[in-house]
């Protein structure tokens, strides 16, 4: 019987599998952050350890810093204890930091990738769940917790499970106004935010297979929402064309023995699934989510389900969630006025991101009613927007490029959405409160977000853009 | 190192009947600052359990007097979300040992296992009977039995057995710790970075 992807790259990094015990598992490159790594530090001290393998682990600080001024020291005194404890202990323990600064700093997902380090057929590991980014290049990637993050700092390999694979198939021509991220949320909308838990995904089918690289981490990295660990796409020429030339990437020789490898990287015709799901790409509409977890999301002309509509155990959380969101049984969402709009996260900060955002506000401005904050994923990205002239066609539409991290996704930061507020927002939570306390997230793709921008309310692209405007995607 | 022990326990619960209960309803993202594990029992489900001010609300359960106990009784999908490991540490520091929910996200129950907390998964109809027997009497208590694996409502004598990797079991039971047993393999990762 034929192996699937996972498999492959699973059994190449298994270190050993005694029986009763779960699998040591071998990671090749561990990132870090400010927020889940402190712990761990203080742990190998009380043990008197060292980090085991310092270069392979990769660090920077994200999610707890500003978005402006950034070469100003942090105004908040925790946050910049937080950020001051990393570049100590990474010092402490021989760990390269791409701090605030530096001209790799950005978003773990996002560095990552750009910088060559995330390659096929390799295992990543981070204390963040949005670690599944990576697997977009064929490789294992996956969040831990923080004694996670101590035992592979410690020991550059991970007491793993196998989890079971799920196959999600997606074919077929999508709609014009329709991206990567409208797939995801029609994916989570349709199999729930549980709907993944205990498997591992690999996407495949040719309208996967017809994105770019950064449409790809796209859907990784919501591959969590809906309880997954992570997603994986099989590597391809389009794969191999993104990580060549990169700064990390394999060079010469190295090069060509890597691609060779990463052409063995699929799964083969008679692999078994434990489970597999197919979809069909003309049924997605640009996507919207209405409550409170990712799977609470429909297609943006479709109506808010009546709370009738679910079984009797589960009205209660329905209603919890939609009162939370102030909205009701049955409403459409097309129209209705927002506050804030957030382009940025893991999940679409990247250049592809912010170029489809300025192709479409190039020439309006923004709404009266809506603040809007575009923040890069990366100092590359903000530097390749800037020399694109892509902060230009922010600023003149009424909203700055403002500096990389993690910021509104979480609100850890003071990017904050006010409670009560509406945000249309690109990133990949819409929780109670994720984006400040009581706020009101509503998750697009980047168009659908740059159309409420400029509307101030809750626009399908489709209607909004002529057809030739569209021909410029 | 050693980590905190579990094998048995008999108390009331506390309900919270609700779905998908995710990481930042469980510990918000705002509190993720400290760089210690301690403290964060003060903001579990901070959201929920104070208003804007910082009053406690009176209609969470972790403020009614009638509610108290070491286990924690959640709707599905409870610790859905983000990884951080500050969830546990948080119900954990509270005063909690187990968590009980008919399914739990991977990372949170990964997490919680590393913390000395237990997640129990229970059945739909398990679950309902808990929260009914703990709803008509807010003293009800539960057993839990680790070693034998299996949770108990004292009153109506219902129980049900439950899953955990035997491995884990061990490491509960005797307070093993992961990092001592890749440890003691050591020569077989250095073996496995020549390959």
């Amino acid at each position: 019987m034929g192996q699937t992807l996972f498999d492959k790259i699973w059994d190449a990094h298994v270190v050993s599998n005694n029986e009763g015990f779960p699998d040591i598992l071998y990671i090749d490159t561990h990132f870090i952050h400010e927020v889940t790594s402190p712990q761990a530090f203080d742990g190998l001290r009380q043990r008197g350890l060292p980090v085991f393998r310092p270069k392979q682990t990769v660090a920077t600080a994200d999610h707890n810093v500003p978005t402006w001024d950034q070469h100003l020291p942090i105004k908040e005194e925790l946050s910049r204890y937080q950020v001051d404890m990393l570049t100590k202990n990474c010092a402490e323990f021989g760990v390269e930091l791409y701090g605030l600064g530096h001209p790799y700093q950005g978003i773990v997902h996002v560095i990552g990738p750009e910088l060559g380090i995330t390659r096929p057929g390799c295992t990543y590991v981070c204390g963040d769940s949005h670690t599944s980014t990576h697997g977009a290049f064929g490789a294992i990637a996956f969040g831990i917790g923080t004694s996670q993050v101590e035992q592979v700092l410690a020991t550059q390999c991970l007491l793993q499970q196998r989890p079971k694979r799920m196959k999600i198939e997606v074919n077929g021509q999508l709609q014009k106004g329709v991206g990567a991220k409208d797939i995801i949320l029609y994916i989570i909308s349709k199999i729930s935010a549980a709907g993944g838990t205990g498997y591992f995904v690999e996407y495949a089918g040719d309208t996967i297979r017809s994105l770019s690289m950064e449409g790809r981490m796209t859907i990784c990295n919501m591959s969590i929402e809906m309880g997954a660990r992570g997603g994986l796409i099989a590597p391809d020429q389009t794969t191999i064309d993104y990580v060549k030339g990169r700064e990390f990437a394999p060079k010469g020789e190295e090069w060509d023995k890597a691609v060779a490898y990463w052409q063995t990287l699929y799964s083969d015709a008679d692999a078994q699934f434990d489970s597999e799901l197919y979809f069909d790409a003309a049924d997605i509409e640009p996507m919207i989510t209405y409550g409170t977890n990712p799977g609470m999301g429909i297609g943006i002309t479709q109506h808010v389900p009546e709370t009738a509509s679910f079984e009797a155990k589960e009205q209660g959380s329905y209603a919890k969630a939609l009162n939370y969101m102030g909205l009701h049984d049955d409403e459409s969402l097309i129209g209705k006025p927002i506050d804030y709009v957030f382009i940025g996260s893991c999940t679409n900060s990247r250049i592809e991101d912010l170029r489809e955002v300025a192709a479409f506000v190039k020439g309006k401005h923004k709404a009266d009613n809506v603040t809007v904050w575009v923040v890069p994923g990366s100092k590359q990205v903000q530097i390749q927007a800037i020399e694109e002239g892509l902060d230009k066609i922010f600023e003149a539409a009424g909203f700055p490029l403002r500096e990389p991290g993690c910021s509104a996704c979480l609100g850890m930061n003071e990017d904050k959405i006010p409670a009560g507020k509406y945000c249309v927002s690109t990133s990949n939570r819409n929780f109670e409160g994720r984006q400040g306390p009581n706020s009101r997230t509503l998750l697009a793709s980047p168009l659908t977000a740059a159309a409420a921008a400029i509307t101030g309310k809750v626009t399908d692209i489709r209607a909004f853009l002529s057809e030739s405007e569209f021909a410029e995607f | 190192m050693a980590t905190k022990i579990f094998k048995h326990l008999q108390t009331s619960v506390v309900p919270l009947p609700i779905e998908n209960i995710d990481t930042d309803q469980i510990i918000p993202a705002r509190f993720l600052k400290a760089t210690t594990r301690e403290g964060f029992g003060n903001n579990l489900f901070r959201d929920w359990r104070f208003d804007e001010n910082d009053n406690p609300k009176e209609d969470f359960v972790l403020n009614h007097p009638t509610y108290s106990g070491k286990i924690l009784v959640a709707g599905k999908n409870f610790g859905c979300g983000s990884s951080r490991e500050h969830a546990a540490w948080a119900i954990s520091d509270y005063g909690f040992d187990v968590v009980v929910s008919s399914f739990f996200a991977d990372i949170f129950k990964g997490n919680a296992l590393n913390n000395g907390l237990l997640p129990i998964q229970v059945s739909d109809e398990f679950l309902k009977n808990l929260f009914e027997a703990v709803f008509s009497d807010a003293h009800a208590e539960v057993e839990v039995d680790l070693e034998n694996q299996f949770i108990k409502i004292v009153s109506t004598g219902e129980q049900e057995s439950f899953e955990i990797n035997p491995y884990k079991k061990a490491c509960l039971i005797n307070g093993y710790d992961d990092i001592d047993y890749i440890l003691s393999n050591k020569g077989l990762v250095e073996e496995f970075e020549q390959k």
